[in-house]
């Protein structure tokens, strides 16, 4: 099969700096069709801004981002690039650590805003796609309650229904639970999981180890700007080669255990 | 000379028509305000240079200076360049544009405390920047500031009272015409306050029921 | 633009000028103490005060300021009052905005801490003696910036006694845009010189406030 051989999500050199400070030192990242990829490392690693860098939120200095043919981070005149990265953008959904859901907008609000003003779907279209949506992630009862009335978990149900609803191409996980209280992050993960069993691409930057090693196939680990080591979950949490990911997961074992 | 409020009757008709111009005016220079504040917050925060810097001049010269200079501005510099509005319509624009400029300072305040993470959001959907301030944070902003533009829109009613010097025939015009004809200004003009206090109590109703609404809905 | 023509005329803009900022500086005298008696009123322990307060500050912020300036001017001398159109304009004006400045006051007041009294009135003061050495000081601070925004109001709130014919900035612009056909040119003048005064008042009061931050 060529899929599994070429590349989906293809992350070449990717360079970032804040004037002197190097946040990415060339990381290149490779991530096939329906893979999932988890990023953990401690915080100011740098992960959350190559997540940040697929979508172009956080552009890079220096490398490209493809996904499958198409350059993501292309150079273009200001108009251009707005339209192309629009485009683009409709392809890759994004979820965020505090959800970032629109307060003044319904459940359903929230769901179909994009689909209907970029896809231009009829409202019955629409609300077809948001019950579809929502009852995949267990919030179809709640379609007509504000985000004010909702709990984190749900909150964030509600924003990976509102990205799914673009029928994107990869999904972006940018510590999706790490806002939660402990008892909401299961119906979150479970979510993740389902999208996961349906062969959605995805890259995850997480803090839950059991989660990534249950459901990912592959562990980056970052620390200062480049990845350290990867490797599927079983070596990368069991035995990982080197030293700074064996501290960096001992720590992390000790705060989770305390 | 006492007071003679019996005389009031007499002239009810033409301080009703005043009322009935002075509501109409308000309207539509509450409306003319309320989306003039926003485009000008929108062009104040995201318009290019040109557009920006002549438009922050405008708006320091218009909270710099009387609102009546302004009128006084608007009606005979309209005429010098050969634009000869009636005096009702220079009067909604003259106020439409003041209040306008007040609202505009609001509401950018309250574009600006929208939450990044909300534009972040709503770009990573694919929408552009512009659908994104339309859809997403310009609603939020408004509804932030819907109280203090109430408050503006009560203080452009008792501001209305300024047009009757560039002619234009709201309560405060009309009561200076039965004055004109009984020379008893006292009690027209306490009778005029009343209309007002009472169009006042009326309004602030109902901004009051409008704010919860607005609150309920979050 | 006609600059030979504002030449000519700017020395009656600066005199008139000079009128609007004594009216100014006599509203706001005026204002600040109908503000600081309605607002005792307002916080007073007498119902009849409270509610004398209260009907003070509705009247006067409901009704528009051009009204109340015509009844007192024209309409005074129907009962007894007779007073020139400065006198006129001071009084008015200052009346009015004594009534916003009531709100101000008061709502700086409330807004120290409930607290601040219990704790004065722990240590045995009495109630007034908590107000004059524990809330007013802090009160007074968290005030200046509120009361500035009145006073900024105030000062374009100045332009409405060009309707009783004081020859203060905006009536003289009014003649000479009469006169001249001139509107942008005698807008500019004045425009200019009402920036001036409107800007540095804001700029003392800016100062005042950060001195009183630093006690």
């Amino acid at each position: 099969m060529t899929d599994d051989q070429t590349p989906f999500l293809d992350i070449r050199n990717a360079q970032k700096s804040y004037g002197d400070l190097e946040v990415l030192k060339d990381i290149s990242l490779q991530v096939q069709r329906g893979q999932i990829v988890a990023i953990i490392g401690p915080s100011g690693s740098g992960k959350s801004t190559l997540l940040r860098a697929i979508n172009d939120l956080d552009p890079l200095t220096g490398g490209e981002v493809w996904l499958e043919d198409m350059q993501i981070n292309k150079k273009l005149p200001h108009r251009q690039y707005e339209k192309h990265i629009n485009q683009v953008r409709q392809n890759i959904g994004m979820v965020f650590q505090h959800f970032n859901l629109f307060p003044h907008l319904s459940v359903r609000g929230n769901v179909t805003l994009a689909p209907k003003m970029l896809k231009g779907l009829s409202d019955a279209e629409c609300d077809k796609l948001a019950e579809e949506q929502l009852d995949k992630v267990g919030m179809l009862d709640r379609i007509d309650y504000y985000p004010s009335q909702l709990s984190g978990g749900q909150k964030q149900r509600v924003a990976i229904a509102r990205a799914l609803a673009m029928k994107p191409k990869v999904m972006l996980f940018d510590e999706a639970t790490s806002a939660l209280d402990p008892e909401l992050v299961e119906e979150v993960n479970l979510v993740m999981k389902k999208l996961a069993e349906e062969h959605m691409t995805m890259v995850i930057v997480t803090h839950e180890m059991g989660f990534a090693e249950a459901v990912c196939d592959r562990v980056l680990f970052m620390d200062q700007g480049v990845v350290v080591e990867e490797g599927p979950p079983s070596k990368m949490f069991r035995n990982p080669d080197n030293e700074r990911t064996q501290n960096f997961l001992k720590k992390h074992l000790a705060n989770a255990n305390r | 000379m006492g007071l003679d409020f019996t005389v009031v009757p007499g002239y009810l008709d033409i301080i009703l028509l005043g009322v009935v111009w002075t509501i109409a005016i308000t309207l539509g220079a509450a409306i003319l305000s309320f989306f003039g504040g926003i485009f000008f917050a929108v062009i104040a925060l995201y318009g290019p240079w040109f557009v920006r810097l002549p438009f922050r001049a405008f708006e320091w010269l218009f909270m710099g200076t009387p609102l009546l200079l302004q009128l006084f501005l608007i009606y005979f510099g309209l005429v010098q360049i050969g634009i000869d509005l009636p005096a009702f319509v220079a009067g909604v624009i003259g106020l439409g544009l003041h209040f306008a400029v007040y609202n505009s300072e609001l509401i950018q305040t309250a574009i600006i405390a929208v939450d990044r993470g909300q534009m972040e959001a709503a770009r990573t959907l694919g929408l552009s920047r512009g659908q994104a301030l339309r859809k997403v944070v310009v609603p939020q902003a408004v509804r932030d500031v819907i109280p203090p533009i109430g408050n503006n829109m009560i203080a452009l009613l008792k501001d209305s009272a300024l047009v009757s010097v560039i002619g234009v025939s709201e309560l405060t015009l009309s009561a200076q015409r039965a004055i004109g004809n009984t020379y008893r200004p006292f009690e027209f003009y306490v009778v005029a306050a009343a209309f007002y206090y009472v169009i006042n109590l009326g309004m602030e109703w109902v901004l009051r029921r409008i704010e919860r609404r607005v609150q309920a809905a979050r | 633009m006609d600059i030979d023509l504002m030449m000519r005329v700017y020395p009656f803009f600066l005199k008139a000028a000079w009128v609007t900022v004594q009216l100014s500086i006599y509203t706001a005298i005026l204002g600040l103490a109908c503000g600081a008696l309605g607002a005792s009123m307002r916080l007073s322990r007498l119902a009849v005060l409270r509610f004398l307060g209260a009907a003070y500050v509705s009247v006067f912020r409901g009704t528009p300021a051009l009204i109340q300036l015509f009844i007192l001017y024209f309409g005074g001398p129907q009962i007894g009052i007779q007073l020139n159109a400065f006198e006129a304009g001071v009084i008015g004006l200052g009346v009015n905005i004594g009534a916003y400045m009531t709100e101000t006051i008061r709502g700086s007041i409330i807004a120290i801490d409930k607290g601040q009294r219990e704790a004065a009135r722990t240590l045995g003061l009495s109630g007034w003696q908590a107000m004059r050495k524990v809330i007013l000081p802090q009160a007074a601070r968290l005030m200046i910036r509120p009361l500035g925004v009145n006073i900024n109001a105030l000062i374009k709130g100045t332009a409405l006694v060009a309707a009783i014919s004081v020859v203060e900035l905006t009536y003289t612009a009014q003649r000479y845009i009469g006169s001249t056909y001139k509107p942008f040119e005698m807008f500019l003048l004045s425009g200019v010189l009402y920036m001036i005064i409107i800007y540095g008042t804001g700029q003392a009061i800016k100062w005042l406030d950060r001195r009183a931050r630093i006690v």
